[in-house]
Protein backbone atom coordinates (compact mmCIF):
# COMPACT_ATOMS: atom_id res chain seq x y z
CA UNK A 1 0.00 0.00 0.00
CA UNK A 2 1.47 3.38 -1.37
CA UNK A 3 0.83 6.58 0.61
CA UNK A 4 -1.59 7.83 -2.14
CA UNK A 5 -3.56 4.91 -0.98
CA UNK A 6 -3.29 5.76 2.76
CA UNK A 7 -4.08 9.42 2.48
CA UNK A 8 -7.48 8.24 -0.26
CA UNK A 9 -8.55 5.55 2.64
CA UNK A 10 -8.31 8.18 5.48
CA UNK A 11 -10.18 10.50 3.48
CA UNK A 12 -12.99 8.15 2.26
CA UNK A 13 -13.50 6.91 5.53
CA UNK A 14 -13.42 10.50 7.09
CA UNK A 15 -16.30 11.49 4.38
CA UNK A 16 -18.06 8.82 5.27
CA UNK A 17 -18.35 8.92 9.02
CA UNK A 18 -19.00 12.40 8.92
CA UNK A 19 -21.76 11.69 6.66
CA UNK A 20 -23.00 10.01 8.49
CA UNK A 21 -23.30 11.83 11.44
CA UNK A 22 -24.95 14.54 9.31
CA UNK A 23 -28.02 13.05 9.43
CA UNK A 24 -27.48 11.45 13.08
CA UNK A 25 -26.21 14.39 14.80
CA UNK A 26 -28.88 15.86 17.53
CA UNK A 27 -28.57 19.53 16.55
CA UNK A 28 -29.09 20.91 13.45
CA UNK A 29 -25.65 23.76 13.34
CA UNK A 30 -23.48 20.30 13.86
CA UNK A 31 -24.99 18.08 11.54
CA UNK A 32 -24.06 21.51 9.05
CA UNK A 33 -20.79 21.67 10.44
CA UNK A 34 -20.02 17.81 9.90
CA UNK A 35 -21.05 18.37 6.49
CA UNK A 36 -18.20 20.74 5.96
CA UNK A 37 -16.03 18.09 7.40
CA UNK A 38 -17.49 15.78 4.12
CA UNK A 39 -17.41 17.83 2.06
CA UNK A 40 -13.41 18.76 2.86
CA UNK A 41 -13.09 14.85 2.54
CA UNK A 42 -14.48 14.84 -0.95
CA UNK A 43 -11.84 17.91 -1.94
CA UNK A 44 -9.19 15.60 -0.93
CA UNK A 45 -10.24 12.38 -2.75
CA UNK A 46 -10.02 14.68 -5.91
CA UNK A 47 -6.90 15.67 -5.15
CA UNK A 48 -5.47 12.10 -5.09
CA UNK A 49 -7.24 11.63 -8.39
CA UNK A 50 -4.80 14.77 -9.74
CA UNK A 51 -7.83 16.90 -11.00
CA UNK A 52 -6.75 20.28 -8.77
CA UNK A 53 -9.46 22.17 -10.68
CA UNK A 54 -12.44 19.84 -9.21
CA UNK A 55 -10.73 19.77 -5.35
CA UNK A 56 -10.32 24.07 -5.52
CA UNK A 57 -13.82 24.27 -7.09
CA UNK A 58 -15.56 21.71 -4.55
CA UNK A 59 -13.26 24.09 -1.19
CA UNK A 60 -14.66 27.59 -2.99
CA UNK A 61 -18.10 26.51 -4.12
CA UNK A 62 -19.66 23.89 -1.63
CA UNK A 63 -17.23 24.79 1.60
CA UNK A 64 -17.42 28.49 0.52
CA UNK A 65 -20.58 29.41 -0.02
CA UNK A 66 -22.97 26.80 -0.08
CA UNK A 67 -22.09 25.26 3.11
CA UNK A 68 -22.33 28.89 4.67
CA UNK A 69 -25.86 29.47 3.28
CA UNK A 70 -26.69 26.34 4.73
CA UNK A 71 -25.25 27.47 8.48
CA UNK A 72 -26.82 30.92 7.82
CA UNK A 73 -30.61 29.61 6.92
CA UNK A 74 -29.73 27.31 9.67
CA UNK A 75 -29.82 29.93 11.97
CA UNK A 76 -32.31 32.17 10.90
CA UNK A 77 -34.79 29.54 11.25
CA UNK A 78 -36.61 29.47 14.36
CA UNK A 79 -35.77 27.32 17.21
CA UNK A 80 -34.06 24.78 15.53
CA UNK A 81 -30.79 25.33 17.21
CA UNK A 82 -32.09 23.16 20.20
CA UNK A 83 -32.84 20.00 20.62
CA UNK A 84 -35.45 18.21 20.04
CA UNK A 85 -35.60 14.96 21.55
CA UNK A 86 -35.93 11.79 19.57
CA UNK A 87 -34.82 12.78 15.75
CA UNK A 88 -35.40 9.32 14.12
CA UNK A 89 -38.14 8.86 11.82
CA UNK A 90 -40.63 6.73 12.45
CA UNK A 91 -40.43 4.28 9.38
CA UNK A 92 -36.64 4.64 8.78
CA UNK A 93 -36.86 1.46 8.19
CA UNK A 94 -38.63 1.69 4.77
CA UNK A 95 -36.44 4.95 4.21
CA UNK A 96 -33.71 2.60 4.57
CA UNK A 97 -34.38 0.27 2.21
CA UNK A 98 -35.64 2.44 -0.06
CA UNK A 99 -32.18 4.28 -0.14
CA UNK A 100 -30.32 1.03 -0.16
CA UNK A 101 -32.32 -0.28 -3.10
CA UNK A 102 -30.96 2.89 -4.78
CA UNK A 103 -28.25 3.36 -3.94
CA UNK A 104 -27.74 -0.65 -5.47
CA UNK A 105 -29.06 0.41 -8.39
CA UNK A 106 -26.85 3.38 -9.02
CA UNK A 107 -23.88 1.51 -8.20
CA UNK A 108 -25.52 -1.38 -10.51
CA UNK A 109 -25.59 0.90 -13.73
CA UNK A 110 -22.19 2.25 -12.97
CA UNK A 111 -20.81 -0.78 -13.14
CA UNK A 112 -22.04 -1.33 -16.54
CA UNK A 113 -20.03 1.55 -17.87
CA UNK A 114 -16.89 0.42 -19.65
CA UNK A 115 -14.80 3.23 -17.57
CA UNK A 116 -15.57 1.96 -14.64
CA UNK A 117 -12.84 -0.58 -14.51
CA UNK A 118 -10.61 1.20 -16.54
CA UNK A 119 -7.44 2.16 -14.44
CA UNK A 120 -6.03 4.72 -13.76
CA UNK A 121 -3.43 6.08 -15.67
CA UNK A 122 -0.75 8.44 -13.76
CA UNK A 123 -0.85 12.12 -15.57
CA UNK A 124 2.85 13.55 -16.48
CA UNK A 125 4.17 16.51 -14.71
CA UNK A 126 3.93 18.84 -17.12
CA UNK A 127 -0.08 17.52 -18.34
CA UNK A 128 -2.28 20.84 -18.35
CA UNK A 129 -6.01 18.99 -17.44
CA UNK A 130 -6.96 22.59 -16.74
CA UNK A 131 -6.77 23.57 -20.59
CA UNK A 132 -8.61 20.93 -21.56
CA UNK A 133 -11.05 21.59 -19.14
CA UNK A 134 -11.81 24.16 -20.49
CA UNK A 135 -11.76 23.97 -24.06
CA UNK A 136 -14.37 20.81 -23.83
CA UNK A 137 -16.75 23.13 -22.21
CA UNK A 138 -16.60 25.83 -24.90
CA UNK A 139 -16.01 23.62 -27.98
CA UNK A 140 -19.27 21.86 -29.88
CA UNK A 141 -17.71 18.91 -29.95
CA UNK A 142 -17.39 18.71 -26.27
CA UNK A 143 -19.94 19.90 -23.80
CA UNK A 144 -20.84 23.44 -25.27
CA UNK A 145 -24.73 22.45 -25.20
CA UNK A 146 -25.06 21.23 -21.72
CA UNK A 147 -22.74 23.71 -20.42
CA UNK A 148 -24.95 26.21 -21.72
CA UNK A 149 -28.43 24.98 -20.87
CA UNK A 150 -27.03 24.84 -17.34
CA UNK A 151 -26.15 28.78 -17.34
CA UNK A 152 -29.72 29.34 -18.67
CA UNK A 153 -30.94 27.77 -15.76
CA UNK A 154 -28.86 29.28 -13.39
CA UNK A 155 -29.68 32.37 -14.68
CA UNK A 156 -33.47 31.66 -14.45
CA UNK A 157 -33.04 30.87 -10.84
CA UNK A 158 -31.36 33.90 -10.24
CA UNK A 159 -33.95 36.21 -11.96
CA UNK A 160 -36.75 33.90 -9.64
CA UNK A 161 -34.65 34.82 -6.60
CA UNK A 162 -34.94 38.40 -7.27
CA UNK A 163 -38.74 38.56 -8.54
CA UNK A 164 -39.31 36.64 -4.84
CA UNK A 165 -36.86 39.02 -2.78
CA UNK A 166 -37.50 42.60 -4.43
CA UNK A 167 -39.21 44.76 -2.21
CA UNK A 168 -41.79 46.45 -4.69
CA UNK A 169 -42.38 50.44 -4.37
CA UNK A 170 -45.82 50.24 -3.88
CA UNK A 171 -45.93 48.10 -1.08
CA UNK A 172 -43.80 50.34 1.24
CA UNK A 173 -46.51 53.15 1.07
CA UNK A 174 -49.17 50.69 1.42
CA UNK B 1 24.69 28.40 -6.74
CA UNK B 2 26.10 31.47 -5.13
CA UNK B 3 25.11 32.11 -1.34
CA UNK B 4 24.92 35.79 -1.75
CA UNK B 5 22.82 35.90 -4.35
CA UNK B 6 20.03 33.43 -3.51
CA UNK B 7 20.47 32.40 0.63
CA UNK B 8 16.78 31.71 0.14
CA UNK B 9 17.40 28.78 -2.69
CA UNK B 10 20.88 28.12 -1.62
CA UNK B 11 19.68 26.76 2.27
CA UNK B 12 16.91 25.12 0.48
CA UNK B 13 19.29 22.88 -2.32
CA UNK B 14 21.50 22.20 0.92
CA UNK B 15 18.88 21.17 3.34
CA UNK B 16 17.30 18.59 0.46
CA UNK B 17 20.79 17.62 -0.33
CA UNK B 18 21.59 16.88 3.33
CA UNK B 19 18.47 15.00 4.07
CA UNK B 20 19.44 13.21 0.47
CA UNK B 21 22.22 11.88 1.92
CA UNK B 22 20.86 10.59 5.03
CA UNK B 23 19.55 7.62 3.19
CA UNK B 24 16.12 8.31 3.12
CA UNK B 25 14.10 7.31 0.36
CA UNK B 26 13.19 10.30 -2.21
CA UNK B 27 9.78 10.41 -1.38
CA UNK B 28 9.84 10.48 2.22
CA UNK B 29 12.83 13.78 1.55
CA UNK B 30 10.40 15.22 -0.72
CA UNK B 31 7.62 15.09 2.16
CA UNK B 32 10.08 16.38 5.39
CA UNK B 33 11.75 19.09 2.97
CA UNK B 34 8.61 20.98 2.23
CA UNK B 35 7.13 19.79 5.72
CA UNK B 36 10.11 21.90 7.09
CA UNK B 37 9.19 24.71 4.40
CA UNK B 38 5.58 24.72 5.94
CA UNK B 39 6.92 25.20 9.39
CA UNK B 40 9.55 27.55 9.18
CA UNK B 41 6.92 29.96 6.65
CA UNK B 42 4.37 29.31 8.86
CA UNK B 43 6.51 30.85 12.24
CA UNK B 44 8.32 33.46 9.62
CA UNK B 45 4.79 35.32 8.79
CA UNK B 46 3.95 34.98 12.46
CA UNK B 47 6.52 36.56 14.00
CA UNK B 48 6.41 39.28 10.82
CA UNK B 49 3.39 39.83 12.64
CA UNK B 50 5.14 41.76 15.69
CA UNK B 51 6.83 43.66 13.14
CA UNK B 52 3.52 44.86 11.75
CA UNK B 53 1.67 45.59 14.56
CA UNK B 54 4.20 48.05 15.29
CA UNK B 55 4.60 49.46 12.19
CA UNK B 56 0.50 50.23 11.77
CA UNK B 57 0.05 51.20 15.14
CA UNK B 58 3.12 54.05 14.55
CA UNK B 59 1.86 54.62 11.05
CA UNK B 60 -1.84 55.48 12.35
CA UNK B 61 -0.05 57.26 15.44
CA UNK B 62 1.70 59.56 12.87
CA UNK B 63 -1.79 60.08 11.01
CA UNK B 64 -3.62 61.00 13.78
CA UNK B 65 -1.05 63.25 14.85
CA UNK B 66 0.44 61.29 17.74
CA UNK B 67 3.62 59.63 18.21
CA UNK B 68 2.49 56.08 18.55
CA UNK B 69 4.08 53.44 20.75
CA UNK B 70 7.72 55.33 22.21
CA UNK B 71 8.35 53.45 25.14
CA UNK B 72 9.96 50.05 25.00
CA UNK B 73 12.95 50.14 22.89
CA UNK B 74 14.47 52.38 20.46
CA UNK B 75 11.06 54.17 18.35
CA UNK B 76 9.02 51.60 20.54
CA UNK B 77 10.02 48.78 18.46
CA UNK B 78 9.60 46.26 21.05
CA UNK B 79 5.83 47.07 22.19
CA UNK B 80 4.24 44.63 20.41
CA UNK B 81 6.18 42.13 22.22
CA UNK B 82 5.76 43.66 25.57
CA UNK B 83 1.65 43.27 24.65
CA UNK B 84 2.15 39.69 23.37
CA UNK B 85 3.48 38.83 26.71
CA UNK B 86 0.89 40.44 28.84
CA UNK B 87 -1.45 38.56 26.27
CA UNK B 88 0.38 35.27 27.41
CA UNK B 89 -0.87 35.72 30.72
CA UNK B 90 -4.17 36.52 30.45
CA UNK B 91 -6.79 34.18 32.01
CA UNK B 92 -8.77 31.97 28.85
CA UNK B 93 -12.33 32.48 29.49
CA UNK B 94 -14.82 29.76 27.98
CA UNK B 95 -18.58 31.43 28.15
CA UNK B 96 -21.04 29.26 29.85
CA UNK B 97 -23.00 27.30 27.34
CA UNK B 98 -20.70 27.70 25.05
CA UNK B 99 -19.82 25.33 21.86
CA UNK B 100 -16.06 24.42 23.34
CA UNK B 101 -14.94 22.30 19.98
CA UNK B 102 -16.39 25.18 17.82
CA UNK B 103 -15.12 27.68 20.38
CA UNK B 104 -11.48 26.37 20.47
CA UNK B 105 -11.58 25.42 17.15
CA UNK B 106 -12.42 29.12 15.47
CA UNK B 107 -8.86 30.86 16.49
CA UNK B 108 -6.70 28.25 14.91
CA UNK B 109 -8.55 28.09 12.05
CA UNK B 110 -8.49 31.75 11.45
CA UNK B 111 -4.84 31.91 11.65
CA UNK B 112 -4.35 28.43 9.61
CA UNK B 113 -6.45 29.94 6.46
CA UNK B 114 -4.42 33.26 6.37
CA UNK B 115 -1.11 30.54 6.23
CA UNK B 116 -2.40 28.82 3.93
CA UNK B 117 -2.45 31.31 1.42
CA UNK B 118 1.29 32.12 1.90
CA UNK B 119 1.48 28.10 0.16
CA UNK B 120 1.25 29.28 -3.41
CA UNK B 121 2.50 32.93 -3.29
CA UNK B 122 5.84 33.00 -5.10
CA UNK B 123 8.99 34.74 -2.56
CA UNK B 124 11.52 35.30 -5.48
CA UNK B 125 12.21 32.84 -8.71
CA UNK B 126 13.83 30.14 -7.04
CA UNK B 127 10.94 30.39 -3.89
CA UNK B 128 7.64 29.22 -3.75
CA UNK B 129 5.77 26.59 -1.99
CA UNK B 130 3.92 25.09 -4.32
CA UNK B 131 3.45 26.10 -8.18
CA UNK B 132 -0.26 24.86 -8.12
CA UNK B 133 -1.67 24.93 -11.58
CA UNK B 134 -4.98 26.15 -10.29
CA UNK B 135 -3.10 28.94 -7.17
CA UNK B 136 -5.39 32.09 -7.97
CA UNK B 137 -8.30 29.66 -7.75
CA UNK B 138 -6.37 28.26 -4.38
CA UNK B 139 -6.15 31.99 -3.28
CA UNK B 140 -10.21 32.58 -3.08
CA UNK B 141 -10.95 29.04 -1.88
CA UNK B 142 -8.59 29.32 1.08
CA UNK B 143 -10.73 32.59 2.33
CA UNK B 144 -13.73 30.59 2.59
CA UNK B 145 -12.30 28.35 5.25
CA UNK B 146 -11.47 31.86 6.94
CA UNK B 147 -15.78 32.38 6.89
CA UNK B 148 -15.92 28.92 8.44
CA UNK B 149 -13.31 30.21 11.04
CA UNK B 150 -16.19 33.39 11.79
CA UNK B 151 -19.03 31.33 11.95
CA UNK B 152 -17.83 29.07 14.18
CA UNK B 153 -16.47 31.83 16.56
CA UNK B 154 -19.79 33.76 16.30
CA UNK B 155 -21.93 30.42 16.85
CA UNK B 156 -19.35 28.50 19.57
CA UNK B 157 -19.19 31.83 21.86
CA UNK B 158 -23.55 31.60 22.94
CA UNK B 159 -23.77 35.11 22.56
CA UNK B 160 -26.00 37.21 20.45
CA UNK B 161 -23.61 39.90 19.53
CA UNK B 162 -20.81 37.39 18.35
CA UNK B 163 -23.53 36.04 16.69
CA UNK B 164 -24.70 39.50 14.68
CA UNK B 165 -21.22 40.19 14.26
CA UNK B 166 -20.57 36.66 12.48
CA UNK B 167 -23.27 36.81 10.21
CA UNK B 168 -22.85 40.51 9.34
CA UNK B 169 -18.81 39.76 8.81
CA UNK B 170 -19.38 36.84 6.49
CA UNK B 171 -22.16 38.10 4.71
CA UNK B 172 -19.56 41.07 3.64
CA UNK B 173 -16.92 38.68 2.48
CA UNK B 174 -19.30 36.26 0.93
CA UNK B 175 -20.77 39.02 -0.96
CA UNK B 176 -17.26 40.82 -1.93
CA UNK B 177 -15.69 37.40 -2.74
CA UNK B 178 -17.78 38.20 -6.52
CA UNK B 179 -16.16 41.21 -7.64
CA UNK B 180 -12.62 39.74 -6.35
CA UNK B 181 -13.04 36.59 -8.31
CA UNK B 182 -14.38 38.22 -11.33
CA UNK B 183 -11.82 40.98 -11.44
CA UNK B 184 -8.90 38.60 -10.72
CA UNK B 185 -9.95 36.74 -13.86
CA UNK B 186 -8.59 39.56 -15.88
CA UNK B 187 -5.28 38.98 -14.86
CA UNK B 188 -5.95 35.14 -15.25
CA UNK B 189 -7.16 36.22 -19.15
CA UNK B 190 -4.17 38.15 -19.97
CA UNK B 191 -1.44 35.67 -18.41
CA UNK B 192 -3.62 32.59 -19.83
CA UNK B 193 -2.75 30.35 -16.84
CA UNK B 194 -4.63 30.49 -13.13
CA UNK B 195 -1.08 29.18 -11.91
CA UNK B 196 0.35 32.64 -9.41
CA UNK B 197 3.96 31.96 -10.63
CA UNK B 198 3.08 32.20 -14.61
CA UNK B 199 0.86 35.10 -13.60
CA UNK B 200 4.43 36.71 -12.33
CA UNK B 201 6.48 35.34 -15.19
CA UNK B 202 3.78 37.36 -17.69
CA UNK B 203 4.18 40.67 -16.08
CA UNK B 204 7.88 40.19 -17.08
CA UNK B 205 7.04 43.26 -19.94
CA UNK B 206 4.35 45.07 -18.39
CA UNK B 207 2.82 45.00 -15.27
CA UNK B 208 -1.22 44.30 -15.27
CA UNK B 209 -2.11 47.31 -13.09
CA UNK B 210 -1.18 49.44 -16.45
CA UNK B 211 -2.83 46.83 -18.83
CA UNK B 212 -5.88 47.01 -16.52
CA UNK B 213 -6.05 49.53 -13.78
CA UNK B 214 -10.20 48.84 -13.33
CA UNK B 215 -9.21 45.56 -12.37
CA UNK B 216 -7.01 46.29 -10.19
CA UNK B 217 -9.24 49.35 -8.24
CA UNK B 218 -12.36 46.56 -8.20
CA UNK B 219 -9.66 43.67 -6.61
CA UNK B 220 -7.94 46.10 -4.38
CA UNK B 221 -11.75 47.83 -3.13
CA UNK B 222 -12.85 43.87 -2.86
CA UNK B 223 -9.28 42.93 -0.90
CA UNK B 224 -9.99 45.62 1.91
CA UNK B 225 -13.44 44.54 2.23
CA UNK B 226 -12.50 40.82 2.56
CA UNK B 227 -10.29 42.32 5.30
CA UNK B 228 -12.57 44.18 6.90
CA UNK B 229 -10.35 46.81 7.26
CA UNK B 230 -11.86 50.59 7.58
CA UNK B 231 -14.09 51.67 5.26
CA UNK B 232 -15.48 48.32 5.43
CA UNK B 233 -14.75 47.51 9.64
CA UNK B 234 -19.00 47.56 10.23
CA UNK B 235 -17.91 43.99 11.70
CA UNK B 236 -16.22 46.07 14.65
CA UNK B 237 -19.03 48.93 15.21
CA UNK B 238 -17.89 49.15 18.61
CA UNK B 239 -21.56 51.26 19.28
CA UNK B 240 -24.09 48.48 16.82
CA UNK B 241 -22.10 45.15 17.82
CA UNK B 242 -19.70 45.77 21.37
CA UNK B 243 -16.37 44.40 18.94
CA UNK B 244 -18.57 41.68 16.62
CA UNK B 245 -17.54 37.70 16.15
CA UNK B 246 -14.75 37.86 19.16
CA UNK B 247 -16.21 39.74 21.89
CA UNK B 248 -15.90 36.06 24.10
CA UNK B 249 -12.55 35.73 23.57
CA UNK B 250 -9.60 36.37 25.57
CA UNK B 251 -5.89 35.87 26.21
CA UNK B 252 -4.13 33.73 23.46
CA UNK B 253 -7.37 33.05 21.69
CA UNK B 254 -8.14 36.27 21.41
CA UNK B 255 -4.61 37.32 19.92
CA UNK B 256 -5.11 34.48 17.17
CA UNK B 257 -7.38 36.24 15.79
CA UNK B 258 -5.45 39.89 16.39
CA UNK B 259 -2.77 37.88 14.93
CA UNK B 260 -4.94 36.06 11.56
CA UNK B 261 -6.25 40.17 11.17
CA UNK B 262 -2.78 41.41 10.58
CA UNK B 263 -1.61 38.89 8.64
CA UNK B 264 -4.51 38.63 6.54
CA UNK B 265 -3.95 43.00 5.61
CA UNK B 266 -0.90 41.79 4.78
CA UNK B 267 -0.96 38.75 2.98
CA UNK B 268 -3.97 40.57 0.31
CA UNK B 269 -1.47 42.98 0.38
CA UNK B 270 1.32 41.00 -1.09
CA UNK B 271 -1.37 38.90 -3.74
CA UNK B 272 -2.32 42.46 -4.94
CA UNK B 273 1.23 42.80 -5.42
CA UNK B 274 1.61 39.48 -6.85
CA UNK B 275 -1.14 39.72 -9.01
CA UNK B 276 -1.08 43.25 -10.52
CA UNK B 277 2.41 44.86 -9.69
CA UNK B 278 4.42 42.15 -11.24
CA UNK B 279 5.55 40.48 -8.00
CA UNK B 280 9.25 39.74 -7.86
CA UNK B 281 9.66 40.94 -11.16
CA UNK B 282 12.36 44.18 -11.25
CA UNK B 283 15.61 44.92 -13.26
CA UNK B 284 18.19 41.57 -12.46
CA UNK B 285 15.61 40.25 -10.43
CA UNK B 286 15.77 36.92 -12.92
CA UNK B 287 19.59 36.39 -12.58
CA UNK B 288 20.01 37.48 -8.23
CA UNK B 289 17.17 36.10 -6.76
CA UNK B 290 17.33 37.74 -3.51
CA UNK B 291 16.57 41.02 -5.40
CA UNK B 292 13.25 39.48 -6.31
CA UNK B 293 12.54 39.05 -2.77
CA UNK B 294 13.46 42.50 -2.21
CA UNK B 295 10.83 43.90 -5.36
CA UNK B 296 8.53 42.25 -3.44
CA UNK B 297 8.46 43.17 -0.10
CA UNK B 298 8.64 46.90 -1.47
CA UNK B 299 5.44 46.64 -3.40
CA UNK B 300 4.06 44.40 -0.85
CA UNK B 301 4.63 47.63 1.76
CA UNK B 302 3.78 50.46 -0.88
CA UNK B 303 0.32 48.33 -1.04
CA UNK B 304 0.19 47.77 2.66
CA UNK B 305 0.97 51.49 3.63
CA UNK B 306 -2.33 52.77 1.09
CA UNK B 307 -4.23 50.19 2.97
CA UNK B 308 -3.00 52.24 6.39
CA UNK B 309 -3.84 55.15 4.85
CA UNK B 310 -6.99 53.92 4.05
CA UNK B 311 -7.84 52.95 7.74
CA UNK B 312 -6.52 56.22 9.43
CA UNK B 313 -8.59 58.15 7.03
CA UNK B 314 -12.05 56.74 5.62
CA UNK B 315 -15.24 56.93 8.12
CA UNK B 316 -17.30 53.60 8.27
CA UNK B 317 -19.83 52.69 5.22
CA UNK B 318 -23.58 52.19 6.51
CA UNK B 319 -24.42 48.15 5.72
CA UNK B 320 -26.72 49.18 2.82
CA UNK B 321 -24.06 51.79 1.81
CA UNK B 322 -21.24 48.43 1.42
CA UNK B 323 -23.76 46.40 -0.15
CA UNK B 324 -24.92 49.09 -2.76
CA UNK B 325 -21.19 49.41 -3.87
CA UNK B 326 -20.81 45.85 -3.72
CA UNK B 327 -23.94 44.68 -6.06
CA UNK B 328 -24.78 47.82 -8.16
CA UNK B 329 -21.58 48.87 -9.14
CA UNK B 330 -18.17 46.75 -8.25
CA UNK B 331 -20.44 43.86 -9.36
CA UNK B 332 -21.62 44.87 -13.12
CA UNK B 333 -18.60 46.95 -13.74
CA UNK B 334 -16.19 43.60 -13.27
CA UNK B 335 -18.24 41.80 -15.75
CA UNK B 336 -18.52 44.62 -18.08
CA UNK B 337 -14.92 44.62 -18.03
CA UNK B 338 -14.27 40.67 -18.44
CA UNK B 339 -16.21 40.88 -21.56
CA UNK B 340 -14.66 44.14 -23.09
CA UNK B 341 -10.68 43.14 -22.17
CA UNK B 342 -11.85 39.57 -23.42
CA UNK B 343 -13.30 41.26 -26.85
CA UNK B 344 -10.21 43.52 -27.04
CA UNK B 345 -8.10 40.57 -26.56
CA UNK B 346 -8.96 38.81 -29.25
CA UNK B 347 -9.45 42.17 -31.94
CA UNK B 348 -5.66 43.10 -30.83
CA UNK B 349 -4.33 39.59 -30.84
CA UNK B 350 -2.22 40.24 -34.10
CA UNK B 351 -0.42 43.89 -32.73
CA UNK B 352 2.86 43.98 -30.88
CA UNK B 353 2.57 44.05 -27.42
CA UNK B 354 2.67 47.79 -26.70
CA UNK B 355 -0.87 48.45 -28.67
CA UNK B 356 -2.32 45.80 -27.15
CA UNK B 357 -1.75 47.66 -23.43
CA UNK B 358 -2.84 51.00 -25.02
CA UNK B 359 -6.19 49.55 -25.94
CA UNK B 360 -7.07 47.28 -22.77
CA UNK B 361 -5.89 50.64 -20.82
CA UNK B 362 -8.07 52.64 -23.14
CA UNK B 363 -10.76 50.04 -22.73
CA UNK B 364 -10.59 50.35 -18.80
CA UNK B 365 -10.44 53.72 -18.61
CA UNK B 366 -13.53 54.22 -20.65
CA UNK B 367 -15.37 51.65 -18.39
CA UNK B 368 -14.13 53.28 -15.15
CA UNK B 369 -15.11 56.90 -17.05
CA UNK B 370 -18.72 55.46 -17.63
CA UNK B 371 -19.04 53.61 -14.35
CA UNK B 372 -18.15 57.16 -12.45
CA UNK B 373 -20.67 59.06 -14.92
CA UNK B 374 -23.49 56.64 -13.97
CA UNK B 375 -23.06 57.06 -10.57
CA UNK B 376 -23.04 60.52 -10.54
CA UNK B 377 -26.14 60.71 -12.30
CA UNK B 378 -28.24 58.22 -10.17
CA UNK B 379 -26.70 60.13 -6.90
CA UNK B 380 -28.47 63.66 -8.53
CA UNK B 381 -31.55 61.91 -9.26
CA UNK B 382 -31.95 60.17 -6.02
CA UNK B 383 -30.98 63.71 -4.05
CA UNK B 384 -34.20 65.01 -6.21
CA UNK B 385 -36.64 62.69 -5.72
CA UNK B 386 -36.09 62.25 -2.02
CA UNK B 387 -35.92 66.11 -1.26
CA UNK B 388 -39.27 66.67 -1.06
CA UNK B 389 -40.14 63.79 1.59
CA UNK B 390 -36.85 64.30 3.99
CA UNK B 391 -38.85 64.55 7.00
CA UNK B 392 -40.76 61.18 5.96
CA UNK B 393 -37.30 59.32 5.11
CA UNK B 394 -36.02 59.65 8.68
CA UNK B 395 -38.65 58.02 10.09
CA UNK B 396 -38.52 55.24 7.84
CA UNK B 397 -34.59 54.85 7.86
CA UNK B 398 -34.59 54.45 11.37
CA UNK B 399 -37.58 52.10 11.44
CA UNK B 400 -37.34 49.97 8.24
CA UNK B 401 -35.74 46.63 8.59
CA UNK B 402 -31.59 46.14 9.03
CA UNK B 403 -30.28 46.47 5.44
CA UNK B 404 -33.30 47.22 3.66
CA UNK B 405 -33.23 51.21 3.45
CA UNK B 406 -32.59 52.94 0.27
Amino acid sequence: MNGLQVVFLLAALVSLFSAAMVVSARRMMHAALWLVLTLMGVAVIFVTLQSSFFAVVQVLVYVGAIAILIIFSVMLTRRVMEDHGDQILPGWRAAGLVAGLLFAIIVGFLALWQGFTTMLVELPADADNLLDLGQALVSPQGYALPFELASVLLVAALIGAITIAVDRKEDQHG
Amino acid sequence: MDFLRDPFGFVIQEYTGWLGGLGLPAGWVDIIAKLTGALVLATGAMLFVVFLIWYERKLIGRIQDRFGPNRVGPWGIFQPVADMLKIFTKEYITPIGADKFAYNLAPILAVAAVLLLWSVLPLSVTVVGTDLNVGLLFLVAVGGLGEMSYILAGWGSNNKYALLGAFRLVAQLISYEVPLVLSALVPVMLAGTLSVNGIVQAQESVWFIVAAPAAALIFFIASIAEIGRSPFDLIEAESELVAGYNIEYSGLKFGMFFVAEFLHAFTVSMIFATVFLGGWQGPGAAEIPVLGFVYLMLKTFVVYFVTILFRGTLPRFRIDQMMNLNWKVLTPLSLALIMAMAIVGGLTRELPVFWQVIAFLLVNLLLLGATDQLMRLSQSRKTKSNLPMQPLRKVLTTSTKHGAGE
